[in-house]
């Protein structure tokens, strides 16, 4: 197919906030500083599971320098509701119980209360005087454990939705669905060769290097203003405005710059409580968070027990799949094991296929998203028995996937068809790689290949395009820029006007100036905000054709636009001098777009990797790694292999090192980017990338998100080759060195 | 962070009269570990006394006789800038460079690391392995301490109250010596040792004359094997002969489980650590790179 030739869209302009990136002048929320600003200190739960029997904060008011302490009290009671803040529906109660504790504390580190002082130290200081009294509860830390009957509930009152049906079973199962296709049962009894293995994934964290942080001020016209760092502006205004219970429009959130989210800053945790302390004092108060506040009571991803069988003939062909997950939520419901079910056999056309998922709450931080959040755990199960699949088939673990790729047209166990998807390409293009054509060599080596998917989401978005008269275009837009979307948005605005991208002024709006936009988050942003900026640029084009026409005493209709130069019948004039002539022929030119694209495009992604594992220590290296991934259309290919080589190098981490070491009375005893090891510089070979580009009909450039899938195959792909390397299959992560050492004991 | 008092004295004996009337008063060399810990309020020192306007403290010396005298509170990139320590002691300048990162360096002191008393402290076992000692004093004047008798449990050292670390001494170099550390990290910087082995030995025409071993992270403080050193005297310097050590030093060990291994892994790693220390040590020793 041939590619359409683009000015804009595929090159790899320099970044719009890249000068003020690397002269540290742009401004997070840990920089923000007004006249009269308050600190803020959160005093959080030493216990996993306590009764909170009751808080006595006198000593601390009484402290010299305190000038206001919140509990859960202060809170307003409203009557519990659903409501919808960034990824999906919630009870109002678990959004507000996990800001402030109130009765019980489910995990250690939950917020209880916080201090503002004029000093951080003396808020700090005051809210060790505030006493608690605690009730210790026992507590359940992993999703086997408080699914046992008996486990201690964390919440009375939480019964299991099984299958669909409200039950009046009291557990910590919130939820247990189930997807059939087919039957499994016939379909194994049909197979040649069965591998049944069970699984199991630690808790992780997204490990994004700003913690979180806000600055809130509650002002003496009843306005609530916010300045944070966050995935969705919007998120923050709207879930600060349910938790106070005030109307949306009380709230105004300017998002700051942000050092990283991945899912987990779209969850409010520190804005409801700014803003309390803030109406008590009357002044501004910013908190931010430490790392071991950030590690103890922020949300990272759910650790996993996953059982994963599944059968082929002998000629390669998959007949039958069935997966059990079970998800920890951390204290409240929401397990993200719902995509994972819907991910778990995405890769693959198979047509007998029965899924269990449970989502299970445990005395752990509440989960939140972490880049295509569940698809990582059960590709972990999924891609490791289908490796073994190949190897006792005899078959290459590539050309086994090939054979069994999912394509347009394929449905999925929880009901969608495909339209057109990128599987059989990027497996291709593994397997047609420089990496997995060269020899491996020497001992104790081990190569391994995995795949991925995604779906990414659409959700609102919108833009506004405003022209000047020297021909530039300022370009304003509400998704918080985590990885160089602002310049993918206007490159895409750019290449309607026909103007060089540095022509177009990208700005990150806040909520009180720009229309509502969604998350940034789905990998969305270039896809769906993409859409909007592509739209609100066609509405200026629209509005140019006119002037010109107006120049010309033509109908607009006549007036043709090519690249930039509109023309009629011997007339032409560019963009820019049109834009010159905008006051005189009616005044400003403005564009916009409000837009919610249903035509998502899912993403694949691949990993071919070699290691090698020293067999006296168990320590893993990354010799060589390579990612594949479907982009649709590269708008910014820079940017499209930094989030490629980005997620290839958490799951690196989450592969190897990182997990929550949870003592038995669940402490995270490693709260600490000391300890909680993450993959350093000097741990990494370079992430080589392979960009695939089957474009996705339902964006006008072919755009597919690209942010989420390939962290998926990465820990498959590592346990692979592991497992190669040393003769032993693993099915834990992380796979540290003591766990690979026990591992190779473990054959004798 | 606690609200504190802060001194800075220029002399040893004003530093002893602050902290012999300050009981509980800490002494402030890099701060690596003492203002981490005073943040995650594991320590809450009334008095700080910082280390870093005693001349003597930040003293780098070698006698006559190829000594190096260390002041307590040099810090990391002071050792490994140093030219006459990386002619005399690569091993030093090896752990030097391994605490932490550049940034660190630039502040950690060796004495430091010491005082602090981790099990996991990466320049304790070479002290050990090298024969240093500790030149302390307090309120009843000066006393040497050894360096493998200078921690008595996890974060406690042999100081009595009122006494400060000075310097450390690390005698010359026998002729046909080599000495090394080497750690074992899940990731290749930035952590803390899951198990070290810290070694020095002398090697005459093939056979190994004198060894020690001291090991990191598994067991309360720092330990000396005197076993390892034993188990090789007289024997030749071989792969063979270091793995007879490393038994040695597995069956010493005293670990523990927990975040960074189990009992049986750490135990494992001593022996594993310990040969391929020798090896490096041997090599130096036998003058081949
Ligand atoms: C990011 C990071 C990485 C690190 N990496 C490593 C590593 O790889 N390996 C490792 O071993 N350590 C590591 N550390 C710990 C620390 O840097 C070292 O232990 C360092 O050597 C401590 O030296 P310091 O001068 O900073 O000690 P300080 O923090 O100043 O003092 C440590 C303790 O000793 C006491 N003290 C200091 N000097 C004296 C004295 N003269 N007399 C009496 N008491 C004294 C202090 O009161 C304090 O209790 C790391 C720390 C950080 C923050």
């Amino acid at each position: 197919m041939s590619q359409p030739a683009y000015s804009v869209i595929g090159t790899r302009p320099i970044r719009h906030d890249g000068a003020d990136k690397v002269t540290g002048r742009a401004l997070y929320g840990a920089d923000f500083q007004m006249a009269g600003l308050l600190h803020g200190f959160v005093l959080r739960s030493p216990h996993a599971h306590a009764r909170i029997k009751s808080i006595d904060t006198s000593r601390a008011e009484a402290y010299p320098g305190v000038k206001a302490v919140v509990t859960a009290a202060d809170l307003p009671e409203s009557s519990d509701r659903m409501v919808d803040i960034g990824e999906g529906e919630t009870p109002l109660s678990y959004v507000r119980g996990n800001v402030l504790a109130r009765g019980k504390a489910l995990y250690r580190g939950h917020a209880v209360a916080a201090v503002a002082a004029a000093s951080l130290h003396v808020a700090e200081e005051a809210a060790r005087l505030i006493e608690v009294e605690y009730e210790p509860l026992p507590c359940v830390l992993t999703a086997p454990e408080a699914m046992l009957p008996g486990a201690p509930l964390l919440h009375e009152d939480l019964h299991t939705h099984e299958l669909g049906e409200k039950t009046s079973t009291a557990s910590n199962v919130s939820e247990h669905f189930r997807h059939v296709m087919g039957d499994s049962e016939a379909g194994f009894a049909e197979a040649e060769v069965i591998v049944e293995r069970e699984f199991s994934t630690s808790t992780v964290h997204q490990g994004y290097i700003e913690p979180q942080n806000a600055t809130a001020l509650w002002n003496n016209d009843g306005r609530v203003l916010v300045w944070c760092s966050t995935q969705g502006s919007f998120v923050v205004r709207d879930a600060t405005a349910c938790v106070l219970d005030i109307p949306v429009s009380r709230v105004k959130v300017t998002p700051m710059e942000i050092g990283g989210g991945f899912g987990g800053k779209i969850p409010v945790y520190l804005e409801p409580v700014a803003a309390l302390l803030s109406k008590k004092t009357g002044r501004p108060v910013k908190i931010v968070m430490t790392r071991k506040d950030v590690l103890e009571g922020t949300g990272p991803t759910p650790g996993s027990f996953l059982r994963v069988k599944m059968g082929a003939k002998k000629d390669g062909r998959i007949v039958a799949a069935q997966a059990y997950l079970a998800f920890e939520a951390g204290a409240y419901p929401g397990a993200m094991v719902g995509p994972a079910g819907m991910c778990v056999f995405a890769s693959y056309d198979i047509a007998n296929q029965t899924i269990h998922g449970y989502d299970v709450v445990v005395n752990k931080p509440s989960t939140a998203a972490y880049r295509a959040p569940g698809a990582p755990n059960a590709a972990f199960a999924t891609e490791s028995v289908v490796d073994e699949l190949a190897e006792k088939l005899g078959i290459d673990p590539i050309e086994l996937r090939l054979m069994n790729a999912a394509k347009e047209g394929t449905r999925r166990a929880d009901g969608p068809k495909y339209r057109r998807i990128g599987c059989v390409e990027v497996l291709e293009a593994m397997k047609n790689s420089e990496h997995y054509r060269s020899p491996l060599g020497g001992p104790n080596r081990g190569r391994g290949v995995a795949i991925g998917f995604w779906f990414n989401v659409g959700l609102p978005s919108s833009c506004t395009i405003s022209i000047n008269a020297d021909g530039t275009a300022n370009l304003v837009e509400g998704s918080t820029d985590i990885g160089g979307t602002r310049t993918s948005i206007a490159m895409q605005a750019a290449e309607v006007l026909g103007i060089p991208v540095d022509r177009v002024n990208p700005t990150v709006a806040d909520t009180d100036s720009v229309g509502f936009t969604a998350v940034t988050g789905g990998s969305r942003v270039t896809f769906a905000t993409g859409i909007a900026a592509y739209e609100a640029a066609q509405d200026v084009v629209r509005q140019m054709r006119e002037r010109a026409a107006k120049l010309w005493s033509v109908d607009p209709d006549t007036v043709e636009v090519d690249r930039g130069q509109y023309k009629q019948n011997g007339h032409s004039m560019s963009f820019a001098d049109l834009a010159a002539r905008i006051g005189e022929t009616g005044g400003p030119v403005v564009g916009r777009a409000a837009v919610n694209p249903k035509g998502v495009g899912g993403s694949f992604a691949g990993v071919v990797v070699d290691v090698e594992v020293d067999p006296e220590t168990g320590k893993t290296t990354i010799l060589r790694f390579t990612s594949v991934q479907d982009a649709g259309k590269a708008i910014h290919p820079a940017y499209v292999e930094g989030q490629m080589q980005g997620g290839s190098v958490q799951g690196i981490g989450w592969a190897l090192n990182e997990e929550y070491w949870m003592s038995k009375d669940g402490a995270m005893m490693n709260s600490s980017l000391l300890d909680y090891r993450m993959p350093t510089s000097l741990d990494l070979p370079m992430i080589d990338t392979i960009i695939v580009e089957v474009p996705n009909p339902g964006h006008p450039f072919g755009v597919r998100g690209v942010g989420e899938a390939n962290i998926v195959p990465p820990t498959p792909a590592i346990a692979n080759a592991v497992s190669h390397a040393t003769g032993v299959r693993m099915t834990r992560l992380p796979m540290n060195p003591p766990a690979v050492m026990a591992a190779i004991w473990s054959k004798g | 962070m606690h609200s504190f008092d802060y001194a800075a004295p220029d002399s040893v004996s004003a530093a002893v009269s602050l902290l012999a009337a300050n009981p509980g008063a800490r002494l402030l060399a890099g701060g690596t570990d003492l203002i981490v810990q005073m943040r995650a309020h594991r320590r809450e020192p009334g008095l700080v006394v910082d280390a870093k306007r005693i001349p003597e403290l930040s003293a780098l010396t070698f006698d006559s006789g190829g000594g190096l005298t260390l002041g307590a509170a040099v810090a990391c990139w002071r050792i490994y800038g140093d030219a006459q320590v990386r002619a005399v002691f690569p091993s030093l300048v090896e752990v030097a460079s391994l605490i932490g990162g550049t940034a660190i360096q630039g502040r950690a002191s060796i004495g430091g690391n010491l005082c602090n008393a981790a099990p996991s402290a990466d320049a304790t076992p070479l002290l050990i392995a090298l024969g240093a000692t500790c030149r302390v004093v307090g309120p009843a004047g000066e006393r040497a301490i050894a360096a493998e008798d200078f921690c008595v449990a996890p974060g406690r050292n042999a100081l009595a109250d009122g006494e400060l670390l000075v310097s450390i001494h690390i005698p010359a170099p026998r002729p046909g010596s080599g000495a090394h550390y080497l750690r074992f990290i899940p990731r290749n910087e930035m952590d803390i040792a899951v198990a070290g082995a810290g070694v020095s030995l002398t090697i005459a025409d093939g056979v190994v004359t004198a060894a020690r071993v001291a090991l990191a992270s598994v067991a309360p403080t720092p330990l000396l094997v005197p076993e390892a050193g034993q188990a090789i005297a007289g024997k030749p310097a071989t792969e063979e002969t270091f793995a007879l050590a490393g038994e040695a030093a597995k069956a010493a060990a005293k670990p523990i489980t927990d975040m960074r291994g189990t009992i049986e892994y750490r135990r494992h790693l001593c022996a594993v650590l310990t040969r391929r220390a020798l090896t490096a040590a041997a090599r130096q020793a036998q003058g081949v790179h």
